[in-house]
């Protein structure tokens, strides 16, 4: 497996489109505001409470991770934010609109828990699928879909059906999907959660140089510490039963210019101890 | 058929004997003590003056070629060979003016013949490509046919019960001005006109019940109704309504096509997961382009299910409407009238061009099918 120098990639990046690139003084500097936050699931037997009175506020450029063990609502705030579920109560805004508001201006990008691609279009096809609803001209859309395929390390793949293609790159073409929305908001379920670790490595770089070239905002779910810490500007910690947030860790001690070396880091190390203590407490709350 | 490679010495009691020709030609051998035939109240063993000691030479040569071929595949074609020869012996012996109904050393013999038919088989069906998807059923069929003939001639069973196919193929042949007609009529008229009406208004009620919840509420009861509805009790009806042309026939394979049409159109709308219809939603995709783009491809599975279902029940409809009242030409005319003139040939030959149409059809949708859903998990590398 190939990928080409992230450096290469964000350059690209910058010098593709202007637009693309978050103008912070255009747009208010508030992403997500949730303000007790509550969704209760009606199942047969009892109700089952996935997020309880939930206060969250992602700033615009904010790289934000929830992490917590399973079960706990991330997925379920994630759908919250993307439109996909109704909160039961509590308030939540998307740049100031409602979540319907915002999903009908495709305002973010939403990479899901499995890739869910579409197994009779081909890889490219699948990529260009949000962009043929959007109605932009076909030139474009393949020009685009090519560009984020690139991205994600999939040149020459175009023309393969997604089953033909292992989990983890399924789940790279559902991420270059996303991309090729060019959302300022990217929503993402555990999307390396079916990787190896050296591709995760390439991939989280390459997710942090495009966050840091593109000024896009971040709401990132997975259960790895290392990389929470990593890819975050904010780390989320929540904890099940009811779910709720149990601490939200800075983690600006870190540099906005991330590099793999970090990790050996003093700071690093504090930080994830720091988060690993709280999913000690979520689950210490279990017993 | 892997024993040469995995045991190059074949010091395996496995490899060292073929049971299975073993078992064989035992049958075999006792069959060479028994008749062959009567001519002229006389019996005849398989030495009394036909060429059936040839033909035994003859397929023996191709067992021993069989079994010594380097590779299985060559040795099955060979044994095939010998299968050929060994059901061609009783043509002859019919030419030769023989009654065979009491030649059981000629049926022990069909029998052995037959068991190394399935052996032949059974390797060839392993074979991936033309040989597994055509030619192991096209002799699945061929022998079948050949059984027939040999069976009904040999056996001396009345034409009137059931010819041999090669008198069937004759009428075909005789008759085959008439057969057309009645082909035209019935099929390129009648049946595709019915089809295409009865597929096309299940096909769009579906889509608007799918809108209407209460429309497919409503419907999809009514539709085990309708399937109960014997053919006969609504083609004299429809032959009523619609007089006796072509419409009344299209209108019975409406009513007999509609409802299945419905039924597979509305699973098949209902069998997108959610995750699929979620990232239409977060798309912020209508109606239309949910349906276009993802609801309709993950329905077609469903829609030809439909479809080759209805293709039969459309052949049916139309031939059986047709007993109730038609100009005079149509396949269920033809069947009607030629029965009570003991005409029964002709009607073996329609019954043939039916079959034929029905397969055929079925047929063309499969191929279609196979074309546009390939990407399916059930149609995948084949
Ligand atoms: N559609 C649903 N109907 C009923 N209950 C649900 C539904 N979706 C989720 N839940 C419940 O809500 C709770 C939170 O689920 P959620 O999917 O948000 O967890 P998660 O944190 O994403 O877990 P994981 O890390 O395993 O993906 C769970 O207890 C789950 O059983
Ligand atoms: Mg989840």
């Amino acid at each position: 497996m190939t990928f080409p120098n992230p450096l290469d990639v964000r350059e690209a990046t910058a010098s593709r489109q202007g637009s693309d690139r978050a103008a912070p003084s255009a747009k208010s500097p508030v992403v997500v505001e949730a303000r007790k936050l509550s969704l209760v699931y009606p199942t047969a037997d009892k109700p089952v409470t996935a997020l309880s009175e939930v206060d969250l506020t992602i700033a615009r450029g904010d790289f934000v991770s929830l992490i917590g063990p399973s079960g706990c609502g991330k997925t379920t705030l994630l759908r919250v934010i993307a439109d996909l579920e109704r909160p039961t109560s509590g308030q939540i805004a998307i740049e100031g609109m409602t979540p319907e508001q915002a999903r009908l201006k495709r305002l973010y990008g939403y990479v899901f828990q499995a890739p869910a691609l579409y197994p009779w279009r081909t890889v490219e096809r699948n990529v260009m699928l949000p962009l043929e609803i959007m109605g932009i001209a076909r030139a474009e859309r393949q020009a685009r879909a090519r560009e984020q395929l690139e991205r994600v390390g999939l040149s020459g793949f175009e023309r393969k059906f997604p089953w033909q293609l292992s989990g983890g790159m399924q789940q790279r073409v559902s991420i270059a999907r996303a991309l090729a929305l060019q959302p300022d908001l990217l929503l993402m379920d555990e999307p390396f959660g079916a990787l190896d670790e050296i591709t995760r490595d390439h991939l989280n770089l390459h997710l942090t140089q495009l966050w840091r070239a593109t000024g896009k905002t971040c709401v990132f779910v997975t259960h790895s510490i290392a990389e929470a810490v990593f890819l975050s500007t904010r780390i989320v910690v929540m904890s099940p039963r009811p779910g709720r947030i149990l601490d939200v860790i800075d983690c600006n001690s870190l540099p906005r210019e991330r590099t793999l070396d970090i990790r050996e880091s003093p700071e690093f190390a504090a930080i994830a101890h720091r988060v690993r203590e709280g999913l000690k407490e979520g689950h210490s709350y279990d017993d | 058929m892997s024993d040469l490679t995995t045991d190059p010495y074949r010091t395996s009691l496995r490899t060292a004997a073929d049971w299975g020709l073993v078992a064989i030609a035992l049958p075999t051998l006792a069959a060479l003590a028994l008749p062959v035939g009567v001519r002229n109240g006389a019996v005849l063993g398989w030495f009394g003056g036909t060429m059936a000691p040839l033909f035994l030479i003859g397929v023996v040569l191709a067992v021993v070629a069989g079994a010594s071929a380097p590779k299985r595949v060559w040795g099955a074609w060979a044994e095939l060979a010998g299968v050929a020869l060994a059901w061609l012996l009783p043509l002859h012996l019919l030419n030769e003016g023989l009654d065979l109904s009491a030649g059981w050393g000629l049926w022990l013999f069909l029998a052995a013949a037959t068991l190394l038919l399935w052996r032949v088989m059974g390797v060839l069906a392993g074979v991936p490509g033309w040989t597994r998807s055509v030619i192991v059923p096209g002799l699945f069929g061929l022998g079948l046919l050949v059984g027939w003939e040999v069976l009904v001639r040999g056996f001396q069973v009345p034409a009137i019960l059931l010819p041999p196919p090669s008198r069937i193929a004759a009428a075909l042949a005789a008759n085959a001005p008439v057969l057309w007609d009645d082909f035209r009529q019935t099929v390129l008229t009648s049946v595709l006109r019915g089809y295409v009406m009865g597929c096309g208004a299940g096909f769009l009620v579906a889509i608007l019940a799918d809108r209407v919840p209460f429309l497919a509420r409503g419907l999809l009861p009514l539709g085990n109704l309708a399937s109960a509805i014997p053919v006969v009790g609504i083609a004299p009806i429809m032959v009523m309504w619609f007089g006796f042309d072509w419409q009344s026939k299209a209108a019975v394979i409406v009513v007999m096509t509609f409802f299945p049409m419905l039924i597979n159109t509305l699973a098949g709308l209902g069998n997108s997961e959610r995750i699929q219809l979620d990232l239409m939603r977060s798309y912020a995709a209508g109606y239309g382009s949910t349906l276009v783009k993802l609801r309709l491809p993950n329905a077609l599975p469903f829609l030809f299910n439909g479809l080759k279902i209805n293709s039969t029940l459309a052949l049916i409809g139309a031939i059986v409407a047709e007993f109730f009242g038609t100009p005079v030409v149509g396949m269920g005319f033809r069947i009607s009238t030629e029965v009570a003139r003991m005409n029964l040939d002709i009607v073996w030959a329609t019954i043939a061009v039916a079959a034929l149409t029905g397969s055929g059809l079925y047929g063309a949708l499969a191929l279609l099918e196979r074309v546009t859903t390939a990407w399916h998990p059930s149609m995948r590398g084949r």
